[in-house]
């Protein structure tokens, strides 16, 4: 009985000594369906990162968050009934970024919502829907991208393929909706014309999340002789992909924007030695910081630190609220939208014409015997080169105009 | 050559893998005139007990003991289900398995959470067999033909050669003179019932760690089945082999053409015009793949409304 009374005497203390505000932050992202593992690896990479800035309130004295995950499915309609659904919740903050489908519904329905509505606009934070157009021509001010889009990381991918003398023949093979045309688009125009021997031999489109065997796609590759795939494919696609060529005893490698997920990993198998990846984080950066971090996570969900742009973005969304000393999303924007943050790896930087973070990203592959490896196939990730943040920005056609 | 191969190959693991379920649920609509809505349920179903099963006592006792459990589950639900309900017409029914296939799906989700589960395949099973082109081919896509031909042989041996099996094609044709002879027809539609679901486990115990073992995989093969049911002509067994087979082959191969849609028709003999519908033409094969079961379906029921082999019309 001692218990109850004691909680509700501290939360009595709390309430009276500052004014307590709750900030929700609706997060739409697939938490069923074959799907449902790296929305939920999301979630719980949100609940991590909320849970320390809560701590320490990060967000400014008083100000805690709120994470609402909302369960779309991977479906764009679904995420647009969602939305509405947060708007009426009187939630003013979105997060998302499986699928820049679902990206550019959420983007477009947002800067309407936001002209029509000004005091229920809602900003969204965008931690993994890469399509180029969402920074450029389908460009919004309420729109912020922690992750580097895919011409971005196209240009480090590729630049390290050309530079892999043994590759000849590339394959490159995407999910079909507008990431995966954008990822085919860029790999095409960087791998043309760069070395005489070097051909793309194949390109290919599947449905997100619906193949089940890709066995008859790996055949094909084979049959085409490719010892390169290119791929944008994530989460339970790249992982059946790997598997499948592992069971078909594919020799090529892999070149990947999200190799680095333990659902993908459990699926590569031990001949993923020298598969490729380009992202913001893997294991082995060597920062202490972010070591304790990963050990922290893996500690409280048993899954391992994957996301560290979702730590980042919330760090910087929490810093950009407490110094604009406000949940209004117009006024956090603001901030948002210049901001320089020190971030471990380095510091980092939002571009104020069209809003992409420019931040240090690594091209790493996997290889045995490093500090870090993964349980499943024993090969950990080890850094090729680092790709500084300032050499990574790309003209943009984005014009936008913020709030008046 | 070798492509050729491995489209048969890998066709035929598909194709049989249908006809697993296919099996089951045309000849539960052949004797009842029930459309088993809940059909891939009793497939997920027998995939997730598979799992729990074999990381406890092993792969080859969940083999037998996850069907028999599907199997078992099935006749509780036609014997104090689907019987109760049978008297107020085929609708009732119909709607009946359509509420049972949400509630298993929901079930699912709850007692193995939404997310794929670790089943894998059976280290001994693990290796490649063989080399096709450079493509090793593993053992276990062999061991699931095997069983699939297998269960197929043992359903056609006990629907042709066993007094179970005579009483069972009478059943279909004329249940009450079947019910007057002394049989007890109502407990041979359970046992048909039950067993229909049991070979849906069984295809779940043999996919379900060749592929993906989640929530979601009843929704993702269900469409398709009821497909080849149809197109095979409904309560067909053979109609069923015959669709499953040819949807295996087609889907398969047209993963491995790249050929554009028009130069396709027209290598048929089918020219089209190219100045109508410019886009859809350029269209290679491999990406309509999924589509392309529906389109033969539609093809032949347009051209035989019986199905491939049916007797009555759908």
């Amino acid at each position: 009985m001692r218990i109850p009374a004691l909680a509700i005497l501290a939360t009595l203390t709390c309430t009276t000594a500052v004014s307590a505000e709750t900030v929700k932050l609706a997060y739409i992202d697939p938490l069923s369906g074959s799907l449902a593992a790296t929305g939920q690896l999301g979630e719980q990479h949100f609940r991590f990162a909320i849970d320390a800035i809560n701590a320490r309130q990060g967000a400014g004295p008083g100000r805690t968050l709120e994470l609402v995950p909302m369960d779309n499915e991977v479906s764009p309609d679904k995420s647009l009934t969602l939305l509405r659904k947060a708007i009426d919740d009187n939630i003013h903050f979105v997060t998302q970024g499986n699928g820049s489908s679902v990206a550019f519904a959420l983007s477009d329905a947002i800067a309407k919502n936001n002209r029509r509505a000004p005091n229920q606009a809602v900003m969204f934070l965008n931690y993994a829907a890469v399509d180029p157009g969402l920074t450029n021509d389908k460009c919004t001010w309420w729109h912020f991208r922690f992750d580097a889009d895919s011409d971005m990381k196209m240009r480090a991918l590729s630049d390290y393929l050309v530079s892999q003398p043994q590759v000849k023949k590339v394959y490159i093979f995407n999910p079909d909706y507008s990431f995966g045309q954008s990822v085919e688009k860029a790999a095409t125009e960087m791998l043309k014309n760069r070395r005489p021997d070097l051909q793309i031999v194949g390109t290919e489109r599947v449905p997100l999340g619906k193949v089940k065997d890709f066995t008859p796609y790996i055949q094909k590759m084979q049959a085409a002789g490719a010892d390169a795939v290119v791929t944008g494919n994530w989460g339970a696609d790249l992982a059946l992909l790997a598997k499948a060529a592992g069971d078909s005893g594919y020799k090529g490698t892999f070149f990947t924007y999200y190799l680095g997920s333990s659902e993908v990993i459990a699926g590569v198998g031990p001949g993923g030695q020298g598969y490729a990846q380009i992202s913001e984080y893997h294991a082995n950066v060597g920062n202490k910081d972010l070591e304790a971090m990963a050990a922290a996570f893996e500690a409280k969900f048993h899954q391992k630190f994957f996301y560290w742009r979702v730590v980042q973005m919330m760090d910087m969304f929490a810093a950009a609220m407490k110094q604009a000393d406000s949940s209004d999303p117009a006024k956090v924007g603001a901030v948002l939208a210049t901001m320089k943050w020190k971030g471990p790896l380095g510091e980092v930087t939002m571009r104020e014409d069209n809003h992409q973070l420019l931040q240090p990203m690594f091209l790493s592959v996997l290889e045995p015997a490093m500090p870090f490896t993964f349980p499943e196939n024993k090969l950990g990730f080890k850094t090729v080169s680092r790709i500084e943040a300032d050499t990574q920005k790309l003209p943009t056609t984005c014009k936008f105009t913020g709030p008046s | 050559m070798d492509t050729l191969l491995l489209i048969l190959l890998n066709g035929a693991v598909y194709g049989l893998l249908l006809f697993m379920l296919s099996s089951g649920l045309t000849l539960i609509y052949g004797m009842m005139g029930v459309l088993n809505l809940a059909h891939a349920s009793f497939y997920m179903l027998g995939a997730f007990l598979a799992f729990t099963i074999s990381t406890r006592i092993g792969f080859w006792p969940a083999l037998i003991v996850a069907p028999l459990v599907v199997g078992l589950l099935g006749a509780i639900v036609e014997r104090w289900g689907l019987r109760t309900v049978h008297k107020h017409g085929h609708v009732a029914e119909l709607l009946f398995t359509f509420g049972l296939a949400f509630i298993i799906n929901e079930i699912v989700p709850l007692v193995w959470g939404r997310i794929p589960v670790p089943y894998r395949v059976p280290p001994a099973l693990d290796f490649p067999l063989f080399q096709i082109a450079g493509n090793a081919y593993p053992a276990y896509r062999l061991f699931m033909m095997a069983v699939a031909v297998a269960m197929f042989l043992a359903l056609f041996a006990t629907l042709a050669k066993t007094r179970l099996g005579l009483v069972i094609r009478a059943a279909l044709t004329h249940p009450e003179m079947v019910g007057m002879l002394g049989h007890d027809v109502p407990r041979v539609f359970t046992l048909v019932f039950g067993a229909g679901c049991a070979l849906a486990g069984l295809a779940g115990v043999i996919a379900g760690n060749a592929f993906t073992t989640e929530p979601g995989m009843a929704r993702a093969l269900g469409a398709i089945v009821f497909a080849v049911v149809v197109m095979g002509g409904l309560g067909s067994i053979w109609g069923a082999l015959v669709a499953s087979l040819l949807i295996g082959l087609v889907q398969t191969a047209s993963i491995a053409l790249d050929l554009p849609l028009g130069a396709a028709l027209s290598r048929i003999g089918l020219e089209v015009p190219l100045n109508h519908l410019d886009d859809l033409w350029k269209i290679s094969i491999s990406r309509v793949a999924p589509v392309i079961p529906y389109a033969l379906l539609i093809l032949v029921l347009a051209l035989r409304p019986k199905g491939l082999m049916g007797i009555r019309s759908a």
